[in-house]
């Protein structure tokens, strides 16, 4: 009976609000006569208080003291313990017979069951790595039955010379180039030859690379640079056209930035297609951004590429307006004004490599032969120079209306130094350190000399620790800090002469 | 391992019974039909194969009830109203009772609904007895074989013993009055008082319309590994679990929640369709009842079900081999999950994947609206018609009684 009474207060809980207390009304109204179910009441009522004094029903535990018999893990065996009064519960309780009887040739029993936790409830790193090929396969497979069939090798073609940034630029083209699911031949021209710094670089790809040098070095004009380029990009599809490689060709400029989808897209193309570009403009002028709040509202970035109408047909081009920056822009590589693009930038076209071939069949008859563009005087400012009309040309990327990458220039000085391949080569054997520490909260300026003794002593450990640190920011000041390390030198030597007079 | 090695053999021995040919592409994905014994009846048509004849009951049965509360029309248990509408305007209805094989009682018992919007089966026995007593006294054919050839849409959670405890509803048992008859229901469980022999088991109701409207592209790809969005611990009534889904719900949390492969949480988020469509396992655990709409919108949406309820009967089961399609994992085995879904070769899953991606069998799932051929509508008609012809006990003798009208709980009698 005191097992029914605590059963029944199961259910009570279990059931919902507008369902009432029915049954409980029925237990009172029997048990107000007799006196063992007034005390079986009493007795439900003082567990109930001890309950909410100890914040949780330790019947379960008296009721796991007093049946279970084995020694189990005591992480699992209050719930076990629950089951098992679940069982005796649904054996002894007459009401449920019913239930036991009809689910007795199944599995499924009605009642409380035992949570089921294993001994060790966290991830189990053979399985992670299983369900990872798992994955992989199931990709593969979605990629084979919904992505590109028979996809074509990426040419991809990078004009690039040695100088400061190119580590930045070209690592992350290389990154990016690495990630294409297809196959990949990456040409790399340079500007004033092979250089071992480019090579370097562009040996951590293990992609398939053709590196050639090109005589000339690059010039400190942006307009220059420009022409060079372009010339530098012709010279690499003759290189496609001699080894006759077979693909789509790309540019890969190495400053700027590809989105995946842009490799999936490109795909797609059947002669020459055109993508829009981003053109990202970068200006540390505060005037020029004040010019731009008078205006009536902030403008977008300009996109160049295919201009599309409603029914998905290129009918032009947007390109970008240079007049705004008119007087305002960078001539020189390392002025402080925007870098402006040409009108239509190399990188927002790709080209069958077929189109570059001599002698093959099915060119079609609107092509140049690339022959023709090599003699010619005047730059070649974008591969629809050798389109004879431009209408072919086939917009992708939603005609257009996705942006695909990012076109952007950023070069340090000119006259910047690096060390050579980015090694520092005999390691630095002069420390100074230096007299703003890089961390916010230590004291910034030195004690004054009676304590300087002391501080000596800690400012040989931190030598000692940050050796290597204080060398590389100091060739990184310009001109204007100079007149505070001389200060700087000259304070540490007294306090390292002062700490040998000590010692 | 022993109960792992048995289904490996019944997959074996039902893959023998049913041979695959993978047939033409639909939609770019080859799609595999499971031809033989089984696959082929998703494709019947039922129009020519049986007459089903349609009570006309007073509008207090059905019209008025969802004037009353039109949310009825969106519920998991929507399917008695759309098969309703259904059959009046199907090309197998009959408006000649003699020559029907089949009689429909449109009686919506699931809608009567609290503020939440749960139904409240309490008035659903009394409501089922006074149609049952409308049609014996106005129309011979209930008497003729007390209810043999007639057949009742009871979507609630346990059927026709109407009530949403379990152990409620075992003690209730089926209404005796429906004895004879032949129930479509979402409920399925072997050896169950609650599950007759030869009761047609529906997919609960998805609306068909907002589950198309979050279809993602096909090439997005599979990056969950398991999915899950629901209650692991009914804090309402049962807060320390045990008692609801059997403990299985809690296991899986305990067990899992801290596995970056199982993306399991009781939140509701916005895109849960769209995730679904990211996974490949979605895990279908029972809850208070073995069935959930779950396992349609895994079917729908391309994710493997991974069942978790032992001895369930899943929708069409005679029609569709679900041991093909889905996984199915024991209560007790929940602990071993991750190992048991690992240790499934890829071939299969990816077998698994082209059979969910038949579009016959998303159909066969779905109530649209307007009905479309092959989908559940049409199936409950071939499961009705494959029934045919009756067998000659369905016929009484005049006379004979077998029904006892008197029996069931005293609260039952009185009139609705």
């Amino acid at each position: 009976m005191k097992l029914s009474a605590l059963q029944q207060s199961y259910l009570n809980r279990r059931s919902n609000s507008f369902r009432g207390s029915a049954q409980l009304d029925s237990a009172a109204d029997g048990s107000v006569k007799s006196p063992a179910a007034v005390f079986w009441l009493v007795l439900h009522g003082v567990c109930c208080l001890i309950s909410l004094v100890l914040g949780f029903r330790f019947s379960r535990l008296v009721f796991f003291f007093i049946f279970s018999t084995s020694a189990t893990n005591l992480y699992t065996a209050p719930f076990r313990g629950a089951a098992e009064i679940a069982s005796h519960l649904d054996v002894r309780v007459p009401g449920n017979m019913t239930a036991v009887v009809a689910s007795s040739t199944s599995r499924v029993v009605v009642g409380r069951h035992g949570i089921r936790i294993r001994p060790w409830p966290h991830p189990d790193p053979v399985e992670v790595m299983k369900a990872h090929q798992i994955l992989e396969r199931v990709q593969r497979e979605q990629r084979a039955l919904f992505g590109v069939k028979n996809p074509r090798t990426v040419i991809a073609v990078t004009p690039t010379y040695a100088r400061t940034f190119q580590k930045l630029h070209l690592t992350g083209v290389m990154h990016s180039l690495m990630l294409v699911p297809y196959d990949l031949v990456w040409i790399v021209v340079e500007a004033g030859g092979v250089t071992n710094e480019t090579a370097s670089i562009i040996a951590k790809s293990g992609l398939r690379t053709i590196h050639v040098g090109f005589r000339q070095t690059m010039p400190n004009s942006w307009e220059g640079r420009h022409k060079l380029e372009s010339r530098m990009r012709l010279h690499a599809l003759g290189i496609v056209r001699e080894q006759k490689l077979d693909g789509v060709v790309m540019f890969a400029d190495d400053s700027n930035m590809h989105s995946m989808e842009l490799f999936d897209e490109i795909q797609n193309v059947k002669w020459i297609g055109a993508v829009s570009v981003g053109i990202l403009l970068h200006s540390t002028d505060s005037s020029a951004t004040i010019q731009r709040e008078g205006e009536e509202e902030s403008t977008p970035m300009p996109v160049q590429g295919p201009a599309c109408n409603a029914t998905n047909k290129l009918v032009g081009w947007h390109t970008f307006n240079s007049l705004r920056y008119a007087g305002r822009s960078a001539v020189y590589i390392d002025d402080r004004a925007p870098v402006l693009p040409r009108k239509l930038e190399w990188s927002g076209f790709v080209l069958n490599s077929r189109l570059v071939w001599k002698d093959v069949d099915d060119k079609p008859e609107w092509v140049k032969d690339l022959d023709e563009l090599d003699g010619a005087g005047e730059e070649v400012e974008s591969p629809l120079s050798l389109l004879k009309t431009t209408s072919m040309v086939e917009p992708l990327g939603n005609c257009g209306r996705q942006v695909l990458l990012w076109w952007l220039r950023v070069e340090a000085r000119s006259d910047s130094k690096f060390p050579a391949q980015w090694i520092i080569d005999p390691p630095l054997d002069i420390t100074v350190p230096s007299k703003r520490t890089p961390w916010p909260d230590a004291p910034p300026e030195l004690p004054s000399n009676e304590k300087m003794s002391d501080g000596a002593q800690t400012q040989d450990q931190q030598i000692n620790k940050h050796s290597t640190k204080t060398k590389t920011p100091r060739t990184r000041r310009s001109r204007t800090k100079r007149r505070h390390d001389t200060k700087v030198i000259g304070v540490q030597a007294s306090t390292l002469s002062v700490s040998e007079q000590q010692n | 391992m022993g109960p792992l090695k048995w289904a490996l053999l019944g997959v074996l021995l039902s893959a023998s019974l049913f041979a695959i040919d993978s047939v033409e592409l639909r939609r770019n994905q080859p799609t595999e039909r499971i031809s033989g014994s089984a696959g082929d009846v998703l494709e019947d048509d039922p129009v020519g194969r049986l007459k089903v004849f349609v009570y006309e009951l007073p509008s207090k049965y059905n019209k008025k009830i969802l004037q009353k509360d039109p949310r009825c029309l969106n519920h998991m248990f929507a399917a008695e109203i759309f098969m309703h509408r259904f059959l009046l305007s199907s090309p197998v209805r009959t408006l000649n009772p003699e020559e029907a094989d089949w009689f429909y009682t449109p009686v919506y018992t699931t809608c009567d609904l609290t503020p939440n919007g749960l139904p409240l089966p309490f008035k659903s026995p009394r409501m089922m007895r006074s149609a049952i007593q409308l049609i014996s006294a106005n129309w011979p054919y209930w008497n003729r074989t007390e209810g043999a050839d007639h057949f009742f849409v009871v979507p609630h959670d346990f059927g026709a013993c109407f009530h949403y405890q379990e152990e409620k509803a075992i003690e209730r048992g089926i209404l005796p009055l429906l004895q004879r008859a032949t129930l479509v229901q979402t409920f399925g469980q072997r050896n169950h008082v609650c599950l007759k022999e030869g009761s047609i088991t529906i997919p609960p109701y998805a609306p068909p319309q907002k589950m198309h409207t979050h279809l993602i592209p096909d090439k997005t790809p599979r990056s969950i590994f398991v999915y899950f969005r629901g209650l692991f611990y009914d804090v309402g009534n049962d807060p320390e679990g045990g008692y609801y889904a059997r403990g299985a719900r809690a296991a899986v949390w305990e067990n899992f929640k801290d596995n970056p492969l199982f993306d399991i949480s009781t939140e509701h988020p916005t895109t849960y369709y769209e995730d679904m469509q990211r996974a490949v396992f979605c895990l279908c655990p029972l809850g208070w009842a073995p069935w959930s709409p779950r396992l349609v919108e895994a079917v729908i949406f391309g994710c493997i079900p991974v069942i978790i309820a032992d001895d369930i009967v899943l929708p069409f089961a005679d029609a569709i081999p679900w041991e093909e399609i889905g996984v199915f994992v024991d209560e007790e085995d929940v602990p071993k999950l991750d190992t048991i879904l690992t240790s499934i070769p890829p071939e299969v899953i990816l077998r698994k994947q082209r059979l969910l991606a038949n579009p016959s069998m998303k159909q066969a799932m779905l109530f649209p609206q307007p009905a479309q051929p092959g989908d559940a509508f049409h199936q409950v008609l071939n499961g009705l018609a494959r029934k045919l012809p009756h067998d000659k006990n369905a016929f009484l003798k005049p006379g004979e009684k077998v029904l006892n009208w008197t029996a069931g709980p005293v609260g039952d009698l009185k009139p609705w």
